[in-house]
């Protein structure tokens, strides 16, 4: 007998949906902005060679690279309360897991596209005069985050997928808001072929941006 | 001397085990343009580098403008503050082997990032600079072109008007022919030409004696780290005294051409003679 799909009863609860949708990006936003400054000063940090911080920061970093996100997000949800001494929202401890693991992967982003700027880019910048800021402002980042962007948008997809780990606790995100239309409306498989669309969507538009990005930051090679 | 533009005295360079530079006393005078022989290995480059800070000398002094550059500290031994280290870069250009032109900006920018982010000029006149510079070395009408768009020569000659637009009080120039296809040779050492006739004052490291013969108004052969023979173009590329030097020139002279072919105009970019310079 063939499946009759009805995705009439999962829009009369759209309101779900939209909720957990709204919840998915504020999380992914936050987790991002933790990530972006974070990785960018790992990496300088990293790149400064100070003696033991280097080596503490290649530690956490690689802690944070390796954990599976969900353990992660258990971990600031049930234990970092109680180490702390605080008390959060299930919000924040996604986003300190999530923002502090992606974090750890875009401080290496970073770190290896300033390192793969060839050295005489270093030498002419320091020959006219700049000190290390400059230099690092108007001629390394320019060139590093110009080799970064593919790589930068796959970690963004990535982090932007792992918010739906959230459900596991209970987080209204996407997921979890669909766990709940489904059981209100005995429709799963339609409302998480919507879920699905939802995602492919909003990534593939993300990528369309991306690559109008690229296009326009291109230089001649 | 009120003329003087740099003296190094007793300048060393060690890499680890291995000692570069051993003692290098050189003064270069104001309008005056010095050329550096040597093998490779001889420590030419290292010279250079040590001169504007691209490399930390070891024992020895450098006066840039009858200053010592650094500190002395108590135990004799000279501090580099790192902002004494800018201010002295911002005034002694550099020319490298590799042009090191900025990829991700056109010519005009490359010429006008200095000025703007170190000498504190507005973009406006930041273009101005730059066009005039670029005009020195002949190569304007390419100011909005990306490097990757330009030849090996015209992006040295890019290089060569980048650091002019620090308005340098010398300029050091590391075999900047030696990464070009032979053709293009011509229009750089043309610029450098053109740049001695205005009466600056340069330090050029490179292997074209033809060049130095006719520019140069003083040439040093260095030989493991030390200066080996030094005089006028002359003496020490048509008359050297130490053996070493000789060789050196006679591999560098090993094929020529017969005499009536240089006695041909050969193009625009004649550099036969010294009177036609």
């Amino acid at each position: 007998m063939a499946y009759e799909w009805d995705f009439a009863a999962v829009f009369r609860h759209s309101d779900l949906l939209l909720e957990g949708a709204a919840n998915t990006f504020r999380l992914a936003g936050s987790a991002l902005l933790i990530a972006l400054p974070l990785g960018l000063a790992v990496a300088m940090l990293r790149l400064a060679r100070i003696p033991v911080l280097s080596w503490l920061l290649a530690i956490t970093t690689d802690i944070f690279r390796t954990a599976p996100s969900i353990v992660l997000i258990y971990w600031f949800f049930f234990a970092f309360p109680i180490l702390a001494g605080v008390d959060f929202a299930g919000h924040t401890a996604v986003t300190l897991a999530l923002g502090l693991q992606t974090g750890a992967y875009m401080a290496e982003v970073f770190r290896g596209g300033i390192i793969s700027v060839d050295r005489g880019q270093w030498q002419a910048a320091t020959a006219l005069g700049m000190g290390s800021a400059t230099r690092m402002r108007t001629i390394i980042l320019p060139q590093a985050v110009r080799r970064m962007i593919p790589i930068f948008f796959t970690r963004i997809t990535e982090l932007y997928k792992a918010t739906s780990l959230a459900a596991a606790i209970s987080y209204a995100e996407i997921v979890q808001m669909a766990n709940r239309a489904a059981s209100e409306t005995f429709r799963p498989m339609e409302t998480f072929t919507i879920v699905a669309l939802f995602f492919f969507t909003t990534i593939f538009c993300v990528s369309r941006l991306v690559r109008a990005i690229e296009r326009r930051v291109a230089v001649p090679e | 001397m009120a003329d003087e533009v740099l003296r190094v005295e007793g300048l060393h360079k060690h890499y680890g085990p291995l000692h570069v530079l051993r003692g290098i006393d050189l003064t270069v005078r104001r309008g005056e343009a010095v050329v550096i022989l040597g093998a490779s290995g001889s420590g030419k480059s290292t010279l250079l580098r040590c001169l504007n800070f691209l490399e930390m000398p070891g024992a020895g002094r450098i006066h840039l403008e009858g200053r010592l550059v650094g500190r002395e500290a108590r135990d004799g031994r000279i501090r580099y503050p790192n902002r004494e280290l800018s201010a002295l870069r911002m005034r002694v250009g550099m020319v490298f082997q590799q042009f090191n032109l900025f990829p991700h900006m056109t010519a005009e920018r490359n010429v006008m990032i200095g000025p703007m982010k170190l000498r504190g000029l507005s973009e406006a006149e930041a273009r101005r600079v730059a066009a005039a510079n670029l005009e020195k070395v002949g190569i304007l009408e390419k100011a909005r072109s990306y490097p990757a768009q330009l030849s090996g020569g015209q992006q040295q000659r890019v290089a060569i008007a980048r650091a002019l637009a620090m308005e340098p009080s010398m300029m050091l120039f590391d075999e900047v022919t030696s990464a070009l296809d032979p053709e293009l040779v011509g229009e750089v050492l043309l610029a450098m030409r053109q740049l001695r006739e205005d009466g600056m004052t340069m330090l050029i490291v490179t292997h074209e004696l033809g060049f130095a013969y006719n520019v140069a108004d003083r040439v040093v052969f260095m030989e493991h780290g030390v200066i080996h023979e030094e005089g006028t173009p002359q003496q020490v590329l048509l008359n050297p005294q130490r053996p070493r030097t000789r060789d050196f020139l006679r591999s560098h002279t090993l094929f020529r051409l017969p005499e009536q072919m240089h006695d041909d105009p050969p193009g625009p970019f004649a550099l036969t003679t010294r009177e036609q310079g």
